[in-house]
């Protein structure tokens, strides 16, 4: 690793304050995809503003309508929540497939939306729930939010302090995982609310993940795992790579959603 | 250079480091607790997980001005003295080792498991483990010294 000062946040507006005040320097959430970024040199920031000291960041609320989670809760957090798992179960098997535990037990769900990996599993969630990504400074609809491979509406020195998700009336996310890193190679989650049903794939799209239209209007019309699998899903758009070819993912994605409405809950 | 204080094994140690330094480069080159091992440097094979506040992670991807202040157990804290900790004396009486390299991080891991989820059944093992590779491949075994440690019977035994 190159050399970077480091430094530990006291509050939120102090880790904005730093990020303005030091040039490259970039915020320190889990170091689950930053560390090895920078151990690799592929990221040499001049200053690490570390978030993990701030209280405020960490927590899961509920309410009738919301469940909003803090931008440094860890995928452990997640999986485990008990008034989670009534609440939302779809995030917490969401969260216990994430890497692994080591990797569950440092890794946020801040750092995860931030970073908006291709293959990541948390973009889906907050896609296909229709969450508002909650900043230092504004709240962004997740439909607004993810913009591309590891490009999202964030500003430099902008600061995930977030998420808050509308609780639909059931909801799953299933994932066929690259065995190795057990990333997303096509993952898909469906959420049913009571004007619709969501449906986002992660680790297929060619421009990171998105909402699978033809499978909303179908499963809207019957919620059936016969009506999910039922669609074609065109390969034009898909990624293609040595884990799997645009066709095999684009065949897979129907699938995923037709297992995922058979586990909603 | 930042001043640091962890407590490590029940012992408290301050030091001065540079910000970029591993946790698990300090653990081995400056207090040369060299039990915790280092297979991949990537994140990926678990040999160098330690117990952080209670929780296991990958040293190899913590910085130690991350750990400032907390409290570590490292593989030569688990013992007491020449008495061996019970999931240590399973990996031994069901082989649950070969070379032996990945198993400071096994034993670290398992011990977390335990402690949050003290009767595991054999499918929970096997995925609270997937970040623990052994390149000797003697996961069979690993389990089984697991649900030994828990008090039950290993599958296949
Ligand atoms: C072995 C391994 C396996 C993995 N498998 C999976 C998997 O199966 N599925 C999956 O989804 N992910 C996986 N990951 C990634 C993991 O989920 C990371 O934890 C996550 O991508 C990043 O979260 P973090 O808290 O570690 O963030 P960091 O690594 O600390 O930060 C990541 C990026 O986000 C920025 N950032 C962090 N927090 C904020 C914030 N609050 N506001 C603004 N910017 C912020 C940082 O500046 C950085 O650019 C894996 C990682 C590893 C090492
Ligand atoms: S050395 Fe840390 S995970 Fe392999
Ligand atoms: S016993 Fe040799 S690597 Fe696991």
């Amino acid at each position: 690793m190159y050399e970077f000062d480091y430094h530990r946040a006291a509050s939120v507006a102090d880790a904005v304050a730093e990020l303005g005040r030091v040039s490259d320097s970039k915020v320190l959430a889990g170091g689950m995809t930053l560390l090895p970024t920078c151990k690799m040199r592929l990221a040499h920031p001049s200053e690490l503003v570390d978030l993990g000291a701030i209280a405020a960041l960490k927590g899961i609320e509920i309410t009738d309508a919301h469940v909003t989670i803090g931008a440094m809760t860890r995928h452990a957090d997640v999986a485990n929540s008990a008034a989670l798992k009534a609440a939302l179960p779809a995030l917490c098997v969401l969260a216990g497939g994430i890497g692994d535990a080591q990797v569950r037990n440092r890794g946020t769900m801040g750092g995860s939306v931030a970073n908006n990996d291709p293959a990541a599993d948390y973009p889906a969630a907050c896609l296909g729930l229709g969450a508002t990504i909650v900043t230092d400074r504004r709240e962004v609809a997740a439909d607004d939010y993810f913009q591309g491979l590891f490009a999202t509406a964030l500003e430099d020195d902008e600061i995930i302090t977030a998420i808050r998700f509308p609780r639909p009336a059931c909801a799953a996310y299933v994932k066929f995982k690259n065995p190795a890193s057990r990333y997303a190679t096509v993952g898909v989650l469906v959420a049913r609310f009571n004007d619709g049903v969501r449906v986002a794939v992660t680790g297929a799209g060619s421009d990171g993940v998105f909402r699978a239209s033809d499978i909303e209007q179908a499963l809207s019309a019957d919620f059936s795992p016969a009506a999910a699998s039922a669609i074609t899903v065109s390969p034009d758009g898909i990624a293609s790579d040595m884990h799997g070819s645009a066709e095999y993912r684009a065949h897979l994605i129907p699938i995923l959603a037709a297992r995922a409405v058979g586990a909603c809950r | 250079m930042k001043n640091v204080t962890l407590t490590i094994n029940g012992q408290k140690v301050t030091a001065d480091v540079e910000s970029r330094t591993l946790l698990v480069k300090f653990l081995r080159e400056h207090l040369r607790l060299t039990g915790t091992h280092v297979g991949c440097d990537t994140t990926q094979c678990g040999a160098c997980t330690i117990l952080f506040n209670g929780d296991a992670v990958k040293s190899c991807t913590m910085l130690v001005v991350q750990a400032d202040g907390g409290e570590i157990t490292t593989i030569e804290g688990v013992a007491q003295g020449e008495t061996l900790h019970p999931l240590q004396e399973a990996f031994h009486v069901h082989h649950g080792l070969q070379c032996g390299f990945c198993t400071p991080g096994m034993v670290m891991r398992g011990l977390d498991l335990l402690a949050k989820n003290p009767k595991p059944t054999e499918d929970e093992i096997r995925h609270e483990m997937e970040g623990n590779l052994c390149r000797c491949t003697g996961y069979h075994n690993i389990v089984a010294a697991i649900q030994a440690a828990s008090g039950q019977t290993p599958v296949g035994h």
